[in-house]
Protein backbone atom coordinates (compact mmCIF):
# COMPACT_ATOMS: atom_id res chain seq x y z
CA UNK A 1 0.00 0.00 0.00
CA UNK A 2 1.52 3.44 -1.15
CA UNK A 3 -0.01 5.68 1.40
CA UNK A 4 1.65 8.69 2.10
CA UNK A 5 1.92 8.89 5.63
CA UNK A 6 1.14 12.40 6.84
CA UNK A 7 -0.03 12.36 11.15
CA UNK A 8 1.05 16.26 11.44
CA UNK A 9 -1.12 17.50 8.86
CA UNK A 10 -3.81 16.99 12.29
CA UNK A 11 -1.60 19.64 14.43
CA UNK A 12 -1.62 21.52 10.72
CA UNK A 13 -3.26 25.30 10.77
CA UNK A 14 -6.29 25.12 10.44
CA UNK A 15 -7.14 21.67 10.68
CA UNK A 16 -6.47 21.12 14.70
CA UNK A 17 -8.67 24.10 15.04
CA UNK A 18 -11.41 22.56 13.24
CA UNK A 19 -11.22 19.16 15.05
CA UNK A 20 -11.17 21.45 18.50
CA UNK A 21 -14.33 23.93 17.67
CA UNK A 22 -16.09 20.18 15.96
CA UNK A 23 -15.53 18.42 19.56
CA UNK A 24 -16.60 21.56 21.08
CA UNK A 25 -20.10 21.08 19.27
CA UNK A 26 -19.86 17.38 19.97
CA UNK A 27 -19.81 17.51 23.47
CA UNK A 28 -22.31 21.09 23.76
CA UNK A 29 -24.85 18.82 21.47
CA UNK A 30 -24.40 16.04 23.79
CA UNK A 31 -24.86 17.25 27.01
CA UNK A 32 -28.25 19.55 26.23
CA UNK A 33 -29.26 16.58 24.17
CA UNK A 34 -28.50 14.78 27.43
CA UNK A 35 -30.31 16.94 29.70
CA UNK A 36 -33.59 16.98 27.86
CA UNK A 37 -33.45 13.15 27.34
CA UNK A 38 -33.00 12.65 31.40
CA UNK A 39 -35.57 15.55 32.39
CA UNK A 40 -38.27 14.42 30.02
CA UNK A 41 -37.27 10.77 30.15
CA UNK A 42 -37.46 10.44 33.56
CA UNK A 43 -41.09 11.63 33.75
CA UNK A 44 -42.27 9.91 30.90
CA UNK A 45 -40.61 6.62 32.52
CA UNK A 46 -42.25 7.58 35.61
CA UNK A 47 -45.97 8.37 33.70
CA UNK A 48 -45.38 4.60 32.83
CA UNK A 49 -45.83 3.01 36.24
CA UNK A 50 -48.49 5.29 37.53
CA UNK A 51 -51.62 4.18 38.08
CA UNK A 52 -53.80 6.57 36.14
CA UNK A 53 -54.59 4.81 32.45
CA UNK A 54 -54.25 8.01 30.95
CA UNK A 55 -50.60 9.03 31.98
CA UNK A 56 -49.91 5.64 31.09
CA UNK A 57 -51.58 5.47 27.61
CA UNK A 58 -49.56 9.11 27.08
CA UNK A 59 -46.25 7.58 28.42
CA UNK A 60 -46.51 4.35 26.13
CA UNK A 61 -47.39 6.47 22.76
CA UNK A 62 -44.52 8.56 23.30
CA UNK A 63 -42.50 5.70 23.62
CA UNK A 64 -43.55 3.78 21.07
CA UNK A 65 -43.09 7.24 18.46
CA UNK A 66 -39.84 8.02 19.34
CA UNK A 67 -38.60 4.37 19.72
CA UNK A 68 -39.46 3.03 16.60
CA UNK A 69 -38.39 5.68 14.17
CA UNK A 70 -35.00 6.01 13.04
CA UNK A 71 -33.50 9.03 14.71
CA UNK A 72 -31.81 10.02 11.28
CA UNK A 73 -35.63 9.97 10.26
CA UNK A 74 -36.40 11.84 12.78
CA UNK A 75 -33.66 14.80 12.42
CA UNK A 76 -35.01 14.89 8.74
CA UNK A 77 -38.53 15.15 9.74
CA UNK A 78 -37.77 18.13 12.77
CA UNK A 79 -35.97 20.21 10.07
CA UNK A 80 -36.69 19.76 7.17
CA UNK A 81 -40.74 18.51 7.23
CA UNK A 82 -41.98 20.04 10.16
CA UNK A 83 -41.26 24.08 9.20
CA UNK A 84 -43.26 22.92 6.10
CA UNK A 85 -46.04 22.09 7.79
CA UNK A 86 -46.56 24.70 10.35
CA UNK A 87 -48.11 28.11 9.08
CA UNK A 88 -45.89 30.26 6.59
CA UNK A 89 -44.53 32.86 9.04
CA UNK A 90 -43.79 30.22 11.96
CA UNK A 91 -41.93 27.97 9.42
CA UNK A 92 -39.92 30.70 8.02
CA UNK A 93 -39.27 31.79 11.81
CA UNK A 94 -37.96 28.09 12.25
CA UNK A 95 -36.36 28.07 9.64
CA UNK A 96 -34.24 32.11 9.55
CA UNK A 97 -34.75 33.80 13.05
CA UNK A 98 -33.96 30.61 15.54
CA UNK A 99 -31.03 31.51 16.56
CA UNK A 100 -28.65 28.42 15.40
CA UNK A 101 -31.26 26.77 13.48
CA UNK A 102 -29.22 23.46 12.98
CA UNK A 103 -27.85 23.16 16.48
CA UNK A 104 -31.42 23.83 17.98
CA UNK A 105 -32.99 20.98 15.92
CA UNK A 106 -30.22 18.70 16.80
CA UNK A 107 -29.85 19.10 20.19
CA UNK A 108 -33.96 19.24 20.29
CA UNK A 109 -34.39 15.71 18.39
CA UNK A 110 -31.59 13.80 19.81
CA UNK A 111 -32.92 15.01 23.49
CA UNK A 112 -36.18 13.62 22.46
CA UNK A 113 -35.35 10.13 21.31
CA UNK A 114 -32.60 9.83 24.24
CA UNK A 115 -36.12 10.93 26.29
CA UNK A 116 -38.39 7.48 25.21
CA UNK A 117 -34.77 5.46 25.59
CA UNK A 118 -34.35 6.81 29.21
CA UNK A 119 -37.95 6.46 29.50
CA UNK A 120 -37.50 2.93 29.22
CA UNK A 121 -34.60 2.49 31.67
CA UNK A 122 -36.31 4.39 34.37
CA UNK A 123 -39.89 2.46 33.93
CA UNK A 124 -37.58 -0.82 33.86
CA UNK A 125 -36.12 0.40 37.44
CA UNK A 126 -38.73 1.62 39.38
CA UNK A 127 -40.45 -1.69 38.36
CA UNK A 128 -37.58 -3.35 39.93
CA UNK A 129 -37.69 -1.09 43.02
CA UNK A 130 -40.80 -3.78 43.42
CA UNK A 131 -44.71 -3.24 44.06
CA UNK A 132 -43.86 -4.49 47.60
CA UNK A 133 -41.62 -1.34 48.52
CA UNK A 134 -44.73 0.84 46.90
CA UNK A 135 -47.24 -1.14 48.76
CA UNK A 136 -45.62 -1.03 51.96
CA UNK A 137 -45.33 2.80 51.71
CA UNK A 138 -48.79 3.33 50.97
CA UNK A 139 -49.51 1.20 54.21
CA UNK A 140 -47.73 3.34 56.26
CA UNK A 141 -49.41 6.08 55.27
CA UNK A 142 -47.51 8.09 52.55
CA UNK A 143 -49.22 9.64 49.67
CA UNK A 144 -48.25 8.13 46.14
CA UNK A 145 -46.67 11.20 45.72
CA UNK A 146 -43.83 10.75 48.76
CA UNK A 147 -43.76 6.91 48.11
CA UNK A 148 -42.51 8.49 44.45
CA UNK A 149 -40.08 11.08 45.83
CA UNK A 150 -38.88 8.89 49.08
CA UNK A 151 -38.79 5.30 47.88
CA UNK A 152 -39.15 4.41 44.46
CA UNK A 153 -37.64 6.84 42.00
CA UNK A 154 -33.99 7.27 44.45
CA UNK A 155 -34.06 3.27 44.43
CA UNK A 156 -34.82 2.91 40.39
CA UNK A 157 -32.21 5.82 39.74
CA UNK A 158 -29.91 3.77 41.42
CA UNK A 159 -30.62 0.79 39.82
CA UNK A 160 -30.13 2.21 36.51
CA UNK A 161 -27.34 3.85 36.77
CA UNK A 162 -25.62 1.52 34.91
CA UNK A 163 -28.17 1.30 32.02
CA UNK A 164 -28.43 4.94 31.84
CA UNK A 165 -24.41 5.01 31.77
CA UNK A 166 -24.90 3.40 27.76
CA UNK A 167 -27.33 5.90 27.05
CA UNK A 168 -25.15 8.72 27.86
CA UNK A 169 -22.73 7.27 25.62
CA UNK A 170 -25.29 6.59 22.60
CA UNK A 171 -26.06 10.23 23.23
CA UNK A 172 -22.60 10.80 22.22
CA UNK A 173 -22.34 8.59 18.97
CA UNK A 174 -25.56 9.69 17.98
CA UNK A 175 -24.57 13.39 18.09
CA UNK A 176 -22.42 11.94 14.84
CA UNK A 177 -25.84 12.17 12.98
CA UNK A 178 -26.27 16.30 13.54
CA UNK A 179 -23.69 16.71 10.70
CA UNK A 180 -26.40 15.44 8.32
CA UNK A 181 -28.52 18.59 9.26
CA UNK A 182 -25.35 20.77 8.82
CA UNK A 183 -23.99 20.80 12.54
CA UNK A 184 -19.97 20.48 12.15
CA UNK A 185 -19.14 18.57 15.14
CA UNK A 186 -16.35 15.91 15.36
CA UNK A 187 -16.89 13.63 12.78
CA UNK A 188 -18.18 16.65 9.82
CA UNK A 189 -14.83 18.26 10.81
CA UNK A 190 -12.57 15.07 10.57
CA UNK A 191 -14.39 14.20 7.58
CA UNK A 192 -13.75 18.00 5.75
CA UNK A 193 -10.16 17.47 7.07
CA UNK A 194 -10.23 14.10 5.03
CA UNK A 195 -11.79 15.81 1.67
CA UNK A 196 -9.37 18.77 2.25
CA UNK A 197 -6.24 17.20 2.52
CA UNK A 198 -6.79 13.45 1.33
CA UNK A 199 -5.06 12.41 4.53
CA UNK A 200 -8.09 10.25 5.46
CA UNK A 201 -6.83 7.50 7.53
CA UNK A 202 -5.26 10.18 9.95
CA UNK A 203 -8.32 11.71 10.05
CA UNK A 204 -10.50 8.79 11.00
CA UNK A 205 -7.78 7.55 13.20
CA UNK A 206 -8.12 10.96 15.52
CA UNK A 207 -11.45 10.55 15.32
CA UNK A 208 -11.97 7.32 16.55
CA UNK A 209 -9.57 8.24 19.30
CA UNK A 210 -11.26 10.73 20.46
CA UNK A 211 -15.08 9.25 20.33
CA UNK A 212 -13.05 6.25 22.42
CA UNK A 213 -11.36 8.68 25.04
CA UNK A 214 -14.45 10.25 25.90
CA UNK A 215 -16.63 7.21 25.84
CA UNK A 216 -13.44 5.82 28.57
CA UNK A 217 -14.14 9.06 30.46
CA UNK A 218 -17.83 8.53 30.99
CA UNK A 219 -17.70 5.26 32.08
CA UNK A 220 -15.45 6.09 34.61
CA UNK A 221 -16.74 9.00 35.88
CA UNK A 222 -20.43 6.80 35.62
CA UNK A 223 -18.67 4.12 37.43
CA UNK A 224 -17.46 6.79 40.45
CA UNK A 225 -20.61 8.24 40.61
CA UNK A 226 -22.41 4.36 41.10
CA UNK A 227 -19.98 3.69 43.95
CA UNK A 228 -20.79 6.59 45.53
CA UNK A 229 -24.03 6.97 45.66
CA UNK A 230 -24.39 3.14 46.69
CA UNK A 231 -27.00 1.74 49.41
CA UNK A 232 -25.81 -1.13 51.27
CA UNK A 233 -28.36 -3.91 52.05
CA UNK A 234 -30.65 -2.28 48.60
CA UNK A 235 -30.90 -4.47 45.65
CA UNK A 236 -27.97 -5.27 42.75
CA UNK A 237 -25.55 -3.97 45.92
CA UNK A 238 -25.60 -7.61 47.29
CA UNK A 239 -24.36 -8.29 50.57
CA UNK A 240 -21.61 -5.02 50.96
CA UNK B 1 35.51 -18.61 6.40
CA UNK B 2 36.16 -16.53 3.08
CA UNK B 3 34.83 -19.48 1.22
CA UNK B 4 31.48 -19.43 2.70
CA UNK B 5 31.34 -15.46 2.13
CA UNK B 6 32.13 -15.90 -1.59
CA UNK B 7 29.43 -18.24 -1.89
CA UNK B 8 26.71 -15.85 -0.32
CA UNK B 9 27.81 -13.03 -2.30
CA UNK B 10 27.83 -15.29 -5.83
CA UNK B 11 24.31 -16.53 -4.32
CA UNK B 12 23.57 -12.50 -4.12
CA UNK B 13 24.19 -11.65 -7.57
CA UNK B 14 23.06 -14.74 -9.09
CA UNK B 15 19.39 -13.78 -7.44
CA UNK B 16 20.07 -10.56 -8.45
CA UNK B 17 20.47 -11.66 -12.22
CA UNK B 18 16.91 -13.56 -11.73
CA UNK B 19 15.18 -10.98 -10.09
CA UNK B 20 15.96 -8.65 -13.87
CA UNK B 21 15.68 -11.22 -15.80
CA UNK B 22 12.63 -11.86 -14.66
CA UNK B 23 11.43 -8.07 -15.12
CA UNK B 24 12.72 -7.89 -18.12
CA UNK B 25 10.56 -10.55 -19.60
CA UNK B 26 7.60 -9.24 -18.46
CA UNK B 27 8.28 -5.79 -20.22
CA UNK B 28 9.31 -4.22 -17.23
CA UNK B 29 5.69 -3.87 -16.11
CA UNK B 30 4.83 -2.13 -12.80
CA UNK B 31 2.50 -0.36 -10.68
CA UNK B 32 -1.06 -0.29 -11.98
CA UNK B 33 -0.40 -2.07 -15.16
CA UNK B 34 1.30 -5.22 -13.54
CA UNK B 35 -0.99 -5.04 -11.02
CA UNK B 36 -4.35 -5.53 -13.85
CA UNK B 37 -2.20 -7.86 -15.83
CA UNK B 38 -1.15 -10.41 -12.86
CA UNK B 39 -5.04 -9.78 -11.88
CA UNK B 40 -6.75 -9.92 -15.18
CA UNK B 41 -8.78 -7.09 -14.23
CA UNK B 42 -9.19 -3.35 -14.00
CA UNK B 43 -11.54 -1.89 -11.10
CA UNK B 44 -13.08 1.38 -11.95
CA UNK B 45 -14.02 3.70 -8.98
CA UNK B 46 -16.66 6.25 -9.89
CA UNK B 47 -19.37 8.58 -8.15
CA UNK B 48 -23.17 7.19 -7.96
CA UNK B 49 -24.66 10.60 -7.48
CA UNK B 50 -23.24 12.92 -10.22
CA UNK B 51 -24.87 13.30 -13.30
CA UNK B 52 -24.00 13.65 -16.03
CA UNK B 53 -20.16 12.51 -15.01
CA UNK B 54 -20.81 9.56 -12.80
CA UNK B 55 -24.13 8.09 -12.20
CA UNK B 56 -25.89 4.59 -12.13
CA UNK B 57 -28.05 4.26 -15.15
CA UNK B 58 -31.75 2.98 -15.77
CA UNK B 59 -29.91 -0.64 -16.33
CA UNK B 60 -28.08 -0.41 -12.67
CA UNK B 61 -24.51 -0.09 -14.73
CA UNK B 62 -22.54 3.06 -13.70
CA UNK B 63 -22.89 6.04 -16.83
CA UNK B 64 -21.71 9.24 -17.65
CA UNK B 65 -18.91 11.67 -19.01
CA UNK B 66 -16.32 10.24 -16.70
CA UNK B 67 -17.11 6.94 -17.29
CA UNK B 68 -17.30 6.72 -20.97
CA UNK B 69 -13.67 8.10 -20.53
CA UNK B 70 -12.50 5.50 -18.03
CA UNK B 71 -14.04 3.17 -20.10
CA UNK B 72 -11.56 4.14 -23.09
CA UNK B 73 -8.63 4.10 -20.72
CA UNK B 74 -9.97 0.02 -20.16
CA UNK B 75 -10.05 -0.54 -23.36
CA UNK B 76 -6.36 0.75 -24.34
CA UNK B 77 -5.27 -1.30 -21.56
CA UNK B 78 -6.53 -3.98 -22.79
CA UNK B 79 -4.89 -3.22 -26.05
CA UNK B 80 -1.44 -2.33 -24.73
CA UNK B 81 -1.59 -5.74 -22.86
CA UNK B 82 -2.94 -8.03 -25.04
CA UNK B 83 -5.51 -9.42 -22.52
CA UNK B 84 -8.47 -10.01 -24.51
CA UNK B 85 -10.13 -11.55 -21.30
CA UNK B 86 -9.73 -8.13 -19.42
CA UNK B 87 -12.38 -8.13 -16.81
CA UNK B 88 -13.68 -4.27 -16.12
CA UNK B 89 -15.24 -4.03 -12.75
CA UNK B 90 -16.54 -0.66 -11.44
CA UNK B 91 -16.81 0.23 -7.48
CA UNK B 92 -18.94 2.75 -5.96
CA UNK B 93 -16.57 5.19 -3.89
CA UNK B 94 -17.42 8.99 -2.74
CA UNK B 95 -15.50 11.70 -1.39
CA UNK B 96 -14.47 10.24 2.05
CA UNK B 97 -13.72 6.35 0.29
CA UNK B 98 -11.87 6.92 -2.60
CA UNK B 99 -7.96 7.79 -1.27
CA UNK B 100 -7.81 4.91 1.15
CA UNK B 101 -9.62 2.61 -2.10
CA UNK B 102 -7.05 3.77 -4.51
CA UNK B 103 -4.21 3.56 -2.35
CA UNK B 104 -4.84 0.30 -0.73
CA UNK B 105 -5.97 -1.07 -4.83
CA UNK B 106 -8.99 -2.05 -4.36
CA UNK B 107 -10.08 0.25 -7.15
CA UNK B 108 -7.18 1.54 -9.83
CA UNK B 109 -8.42 4.68 -11.06
CA UNK B 110 -11.26 7.50 -9.75
CA UNK B 111 -14.02 9.12 -12.72
CA UNK B 112 -15.88 11.11 -10.91
CA UNK B 113 -16.16 15.22 -10.19
CA UNK B 114 -12.64 15.52 -8.38
CA UNK B 115 -11.55 18.75 -8.81
CA UNK B 116 -6.98 18.54 -9.31
CA UNK B 117 -5.44 20.67 -6.49
CA UNK B 118 -1.96 20.54 -5.12
CA UNK B 119 -2.50 19.64 -2.01
CA UNK B 120 -4.33 15.88 -3.28
CA UNK B 121 -1.33 15.47 -5.03
CA UNK B 122 0.78 15.02 -2.09
CA UNK B 123 -1.54 11.75 -1.40
CA UNK B 124 -2.56 10.92 -5.59
CA UNK B 125 -1.68 11.44 -8.59
CA UNK B 126 -4.09 12.75 -11.46
CA UNK B 127 -4.42 12.46 -15.60
CA UNK B 128 -4.50 15.78 -17.50
CA UNK B 129 -7.81 17.60 -17.30
CA UNK B 130 -10.84 16.26 -18.43
CA UNK B 131 -13.30 19.23 -18.18
CA UNK B 132 -13.10 22.47 -16.55
CA UNK B 133 -15.62 24.75 -14.46
CA UNK B 134 -16.40 26.60 -11.25
CA UNK B 135 -18.48 27.90 -8.50
CA UNK B 136 -21.44 30.06 -9.33
CA UNK B 137 -24.52 30.32 -6.93
CA UNK B 138 -27.47 28.78 -8.31
CA UNK B 139 -30.31 30.78 -6.47
CA UNK B 140 -34.17 31.35 -7.22
CA UNK B 141 -35.45 33.73 -10.58
CA UNK B 142 -37.22 35.77 -7.91
CA UNK B 143 -34.59 36.18 -5.62
CA UNK B 144 -33.05 39.27 -7.86
CA UNK B 145 -29.50 37.95 -6.77
CA UNK B 146 -26.95 38.71 -10.04
CA UNK B 147 -23.54 38.45 -7.61
CA UNK B 148 -22.03 37.46 -4.75
CA UNK B 149 -22.57 41.22 -3.57
CA UNK B 150 -25.75 40.70 -3.06
CA UNK B 151 -25.47 37.87 -0.57
CA UNK B 152 -24.90 40.31 2.34
CA UNK B 153 -26.16 38.79 5.28
CA UNK B 154 -28.03 36.35 3.39
CA UNK B 155 -27.86 32.25 4.23
CA UNK B 156 -26.03 30.49 1.42
CA UNK B 157 -25.39 26.85 1.54
CA UNK B 158 -21.83 24.77 0.34
CA UNK B 159 -21.65 21.33 0.46
CA UNK B 160 -19.60 19.93 3.67
CA UNK B 161 -15.57 19.21 3.17
CA UNK B 162 -15.99 20.78 -0.39
CA UNK B 163 -13.57 23.23 -2.17
CA UNK B 164 -16.85 25.03 -2.71
CA UNK B 165 -17.43 25.61 0.94
CA UNK B 166 -13.46 26.51 0.87
CA UNK B 167 -14.20 29.09 -1.46
CA UNK B 168 -17.36 30.30 -0.63
CA UNK B 169 -15.54 31.08 3.25
CA UNK B 170 -12.61 32.39 1.83
CA UNK B 171 -14.82 35.15 -0.32
CA UNK B 172 -17.31 35.58 2.59
CA UNK B 173 -14.22 36.86 4.99
CA UNK B 174 -12.13 38.85 1.78
CA UNK B 175 -15.18 40.80 0.66
CA UNK B 176 -16.79 41.37 4.07
CA UNK B 177 -20.02 40.03 3.41
CA UNK B 178 -21.91 38.13 6.56
CA UNK B 179 -22.59 35.33 4.93
CA UNK B 180 -24.33 32.90 7.13
CA UNK B 181 -23.08 29.47 5.79
CA UNK B 182 -25.36 26.14 5.80
CA UNK B 183 -22.86 23.24 5.59
CA UNK B 184 -25.29 20.62 3.44
CA UNK B 185 -24.02 17.38 3.24
CA UNK B 186 -25.05 16.39 -0.26
CA UNK B 187 -26.49 18.07 -3.40
CA UNK B 188 -29.79 16.92 -2.82
CA UNK B 189 -29.98 18.68 0.56
CA UNK B 190 -28.39 22.00 -0.69
CA UNK B 191 -31.53 21.85 -3.04
CA UNK B 192 -34.16 21.58 -0.58
CA UNK B 193 -32.82 24.06 1.60
CA UNK B 194 -32.60 26.65 -1.18
CA UNK B 195 -36.62 25.20 -2.55
CA UNK B 196 -37.88 25.57 0.70
CA UNK B 197 -36.39 28.84 1.36
CA UNK B 198 -33.69 28.37 3.87
CA UNK B 199 -31.54 29.27 2.35
CA UNK B 200 -30.89 32.22 -0.75
CA UNK B 201 -28.34 30.46 -2.30
CA UNK B 202 -26.49 27.10 -3.49
CA UNK B 203 -22.87 27.23 -3.98
CA UNK B 204 -21.15 24.60 -6.34
CA UNK B 205 -19.87 23.80 -9.70
CA UNK B 206 -21.67 25.23 -12.45
CA UNK B 207 -21.87 22.13 -14.55
CA UNK B 208 -23.53 20.57 -10.95
CA UNK B 209 -26.39 23.44 -10.89
CA UNK B 210 -27.50 23.26 -14.64
CA UNK B 211 -27.55 19.57 -13.74
CA UNK B 212 -29.77 19.97 -10.20
CA UNK B 213 -32.08 22.21 -12.07
CA UNK B 214 -32.64 19.41 -15.12
CA UNK B 215 -33.79 17.62 -12.48
CA UNK B 216 -36.30 19.54 -10.58
CA UNK B 217 -40.24 20.15 -10.63
CA UNK B 218 -39.91 23.44 -12.65
CA UNK B 219 -36.66 24.10 -13.78
CA UNK B 220 -37.29 27.69 -14.86
CA UNK B 221 -37.97 29.07 -11.43
CA UNK B 222 -34.15 28.68 -10.85
CA UNK B 223 -30.95 29.96 -12.53
CA UNK B 224 -27.34 30.28 -12.05
CA UNK B 225 -25.89 33.32 -11.71
CA UNK B 226 -22.96 35.47 -11.44
CA UNK B 227 -19.21 35.21 -12.27
CA UNK B 228 -17.15 31.87 -12.16
CA UNK B 229 -16.05 32.03 -8.79
CA UNK B 230 -13.36 29.43 -8.81
CA UNK B 231 -11.24 27.39 -11.16
CA UNK B 232 -11.83 23.81 -10.88
CA UNK B 233 -10.54 21.47 -13.44
CA UNK B 234 -11.72 17.97 -13.08
CA UNK B 235 -9.13 14.77 -13.46
CA UNK B 236 -9.14 11.21 -13.41
CA UNK B 237 -7.40 10.26 -9.93
CA UNK B 238 -5.01 8.14 -10.04
CA UNK B 239 -2.09 6.36 -8.03
CA UNK B 240 1.40 8.30 -7.19
CA UNK B 241 4.61 7.41 -8.79
CA UNK B 242 3.03 5.28 -11.62
CA UNK B 243 3.97 7.22 -14.78
CA UNK B 244 3.52 3.98 -17.15
CA UNK B 245 0.09 4.20 -16.05
CA UNK B 246 -0.44 8.09 -15.95
CA UNK B 247 1.53 8.55 -19.45
CA UNK B 248 -1.14 5.48 -21.34
CA UNK B 249 -4.58 7.20 -19.44
CA UNK B 250 -3.04 10.59 -20.93
CA UNK B 251 -2.58 8.97 -23.95
CA UNK B 252 -6.04 7.75 -24.42
CA UNK B 253 -6.85 11.65 -23.73
CA UNK B 254 -4.96 13.47 -25.97
CA UNK B 255 -6.46 11.04 -28.90
CA UNK B 256 -9.90 11.99 -27.61
CA UNK B 257 -9.54 15.61 -27.71
CA UNK B 258 -7.62 15.20 -31.29
CA UNK B 259 -9.84 12.60 -33.01
CA UNK B 260 -13.10 14.51 -32.27
CA UNK B 261 -14.41 11.54 -29.98
CA UNK B 262 -14.66 13.68 -26.54
CA UNK B 263 -16.79 16.31 -28.20
CA UNK B 264 -19.25 13.55 -28.95
CA UNK B 265 -19.23 12.25 -25.47
CA UNK B 266 -19.35 16.20 -24.69
CA UNK B 267 -22.78 16.19 -26.74
CA UNK B 268 -23.89 13.13 -25.27
CA UNK B 269 -23.95 13.86 -21.61
CA UNK B 270 -24.20 17.98 -21.57
CA UNK B 271 -27.03 17.97 -23.52
CA UNK B 272 -29.15 16.16 -21.23
CA UNK B 273 -28.31 19.70 -18.66
CA UNK B 274 -28.37 21.93 -21.67
CA UNK B 275 -24.97 22.67 -22.09
CA UNK B 276 -23.46 23.24 -25.16
CA UNK B 277 -19.79 23.43 -25.92
CA UNK B 278 -18.15 26.57 -25.31
CA UNK B 279 -15.76 27.88 -27.38
CA UNK B 280 -13.26 28.39 -23.98
CA UNK B 281 -13.27 25.03 -23.11
CA UNK B 282 -12.69 23.42 -26.48
CA UNK B 283 -9.74 25.35 -26.86
CA UNK B 284 -8.68 24.29 -22.90
CA UNK B 285 -8.71 21.11 -24.13
CA UNK B 286 -7.62 20.87 -27.56
CA UNK B 287 -4.37 22.66 -25.70
CA UNK B 288 -3.48 19.21 -24.06
CA UNK B 289 -3.67 17.48 -27.42
CA UNK B 290 -0.05 16.21 -27.34
CA UNK B 291 1.25 14.32 -30.35
CA UNK B 292 2.30 10.70 -29.96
Amino acid sequence: MRYNWNWSVLFADPYLGWILTGLGWTVLVSLCAWIIGLALGSVIGTMRTLPSPVARAIGSAYVEVFRNIPLLVQIFLFYFVLPELLPREWGRWLKRDLPHPEFTVAVVSLGLYTACRVAEQVRAGIATAGRGQASAGLATGLTLTQVYRLILLPLAFRLTIPALTNEFLNVFKNSSLALTIGVLELTARTRAVADYTYQSIEAFVVASVIYASISFLIAFIMRRVEERARLPGTLGTGAR
Amino acid sequence: MFNRKTAIGSAIIGAVFAVTAGSASAQALYGTLKKIKDSGTIIIGHNEDSPPFASFGADGKPQGYSIDICNKIAEAVKAELKMDNLTVKYQAVNGQTRTPLLVNGTVDLVCATTTNTFSRQQQVDFLNTMFVTGNRLLVKKSSGIKEIEDLKGKVVSANQGTTNEKVLNELNQRLNLGIKVLSTKDQPQGWIALETDRTDAHMTDEVVEYGLIAKSKNPDQYAVVGRLLSFDPYAIVIRRDDSAFRSLGNKVLANLYRNGDWEKIYTKWMSTIGQPLSPDLKLLMSMQNYPD
